[in-house]
């Protein structure tokens, strides 16, 4: 994930009706954001304006194992023999309703072999990504997401993504902004939903997710992409001589160590990358604890901010 | 008295924001329109979203005011589930 500025930087999205996936020939590996995308692709492209090159990789097995063939209706000629899927992956789906993602979450956790304190945070994660989507995106594909275990470095990489309407159309009736990457960073804070503009949100919405799913990623020590229109916010990983406690968590996107691009190929909708390491994984709790400081300070001070009188001198 | 089991509608893992919609409205709203007091029943959920705890309390507020919280008992609660309902509260009394 530290590296997915370049791969997304060379995704040409000039040609919206066709979908062309080329791979290099000895080896390959991409993270589960990137076929996220693909997958998401493919659902909007008829089938005969996408092509994939021969994938000739042995790891090229990956894309087969994961579903994104059959995203693409194509064959992809591997002969494998299925692993059993446990402890591994959760291949690419499709969820396009509460039922299905209440469902999805059932079966992911046995799936990925979670102990109970692993477990809280990454169902949490998903099921607030996916209802974002669901909730805000306003399209009939829905959310593709996929995951992948590494026992190497003991992490689920999680990709999730949506061709809908993108962050920046989502908030521009309440919070209008000149660009994406203003718009995501506006996503990020407590409080802030394309629903209202009044603090304590809707009856349905408070704006809270992602400042929830940022937090979390922040204090796991994991990488976590936002990417939507043009722009990008890319949360670098906790430091290591920041220990528990001696951290600050932020309302504001833009206190956090991040890089951001406005620059980059247009994605109409959202993708969502995130990288939990089972090791690190604090107390959900305690988190808990952590979020509910912040966001109640961010709101007061953003209210005191709009309401208080100033004098005016003339 | 109105008393909500809220597991055999949410799972342990209360995150669907439609179901809580439907319980604020279909029960909660109504018991406490009649005066009733109301106890949120949590015994066997694990944890909850914030959205799901949003969508299930944050109106209560807009109609009742905070005082509302004078007539809901949150019963049998894990911490995790308690904390969540902290931060609604929280945010919601601040707005």
């Amino acid at each position: 994930m530290g590296n997915i500025d370049q791969f997304i930087q060379d995704f040409d999205s000039t040609e919206p009706e066709k979908l062309t996936i080329t791979a290099v020939d000895k080896w390959m590996w991409v993270h589960p954001v990137v076929l996220s995308m693909i997958a998401s692709l493919a659902l909007k492209i008829e089938k005969k304006n996408i092509i994939c090159q021969q994938i000739t990789a042995k790891s090229g097995h990956y894309l087969e194992r994961m579903g994104l063939f059959n995203f693409l209706g194509i064959k992809s000629g591997m002969n494998i023999v299925e692993h059993e899927s446990s402890g591994r992956f959760i291949p690419l789906t499709q969820i396009k309703n509460s039922t299905e993602l209440t469902k999805f979450i059932t079966d992911m956790i046995p799936l990925l072999h979670l102990m109970p304190q692993q477990a809280e945070p990454i169902r949490y994660i998903v099921s607030e990504l996916v209802r974002n989507v669901l909730e805000h995106a306003q399209t009939k594909y829905g959310a593709i997401i996929c995951a992948q275990y590494f026992k190497k470095s003991n992490t689920i990489r999680f990709g999730i993504s949506d061709t809908g309407i993108g962050i920046k159309t989502s908030l521009r009736n309440f919070y209008p902004t000149e660009d994406d990457i203003e718009a995501i960073k506006l996503a990020l804070m407590p409080g802030i939903t394309g629903t209202t503009s009044r603090e304590g949100g809707t009856e349905l919405n408070a704006g809270a997710g992602l400042f929830f799913i940022k937090s979390i990623a922040y204090v796991n020590h994991n990488f976590f992409i936002i990417y939507s229109g043009t722009g990008m916010y890319k949360l670098f990983r906790k430091q290591k001589q920041e220990q528990e406690g001696d951290f600050v968590l932020h309302a504001n996107p833009k206190l956090d160590r991040h890089s951001e691009r406005n620059n980059l190929p247009q994605w109409d909708g959202t993708v969502i990358g995130i990288d939990i390491s089972l090791d690190s994984t604090s107390e959900f709790n305690k988190l808990l604890d952590l979020i509910r400081n912040v966001y109640s300070r961010a709101i007061r001070e953003r209210k005191e901010q709009k309401y208080k009188k100033q004098p005016k001198f003339t | 008295m109105k008393h909500i089991k809220l597991f055999n509608l949410t799972g342990s893992f209360a995150e669907n924001k439609d179901i809580a919609q439907t319980i604020r409205k279909e029960q909660i709203l109504p018991a406490l329109n009649n005066g009733e007091k109301v106890i949120l029943d949590f015994e066997k959920i694990d944890a909850a979203t914030q959205s799901f705890m949003h969508a299930l309390i944050s109106d209560l507020f807009r109609i009742f005011g905070d005082s509302v919280l004078d007539r809901i008992d949150f019963k049998d609660c894990s911490e995790t589930v308690q904390k969540i309902i902290g931060i609604v509260v929280d945010y919601m009394q601040e707005s």
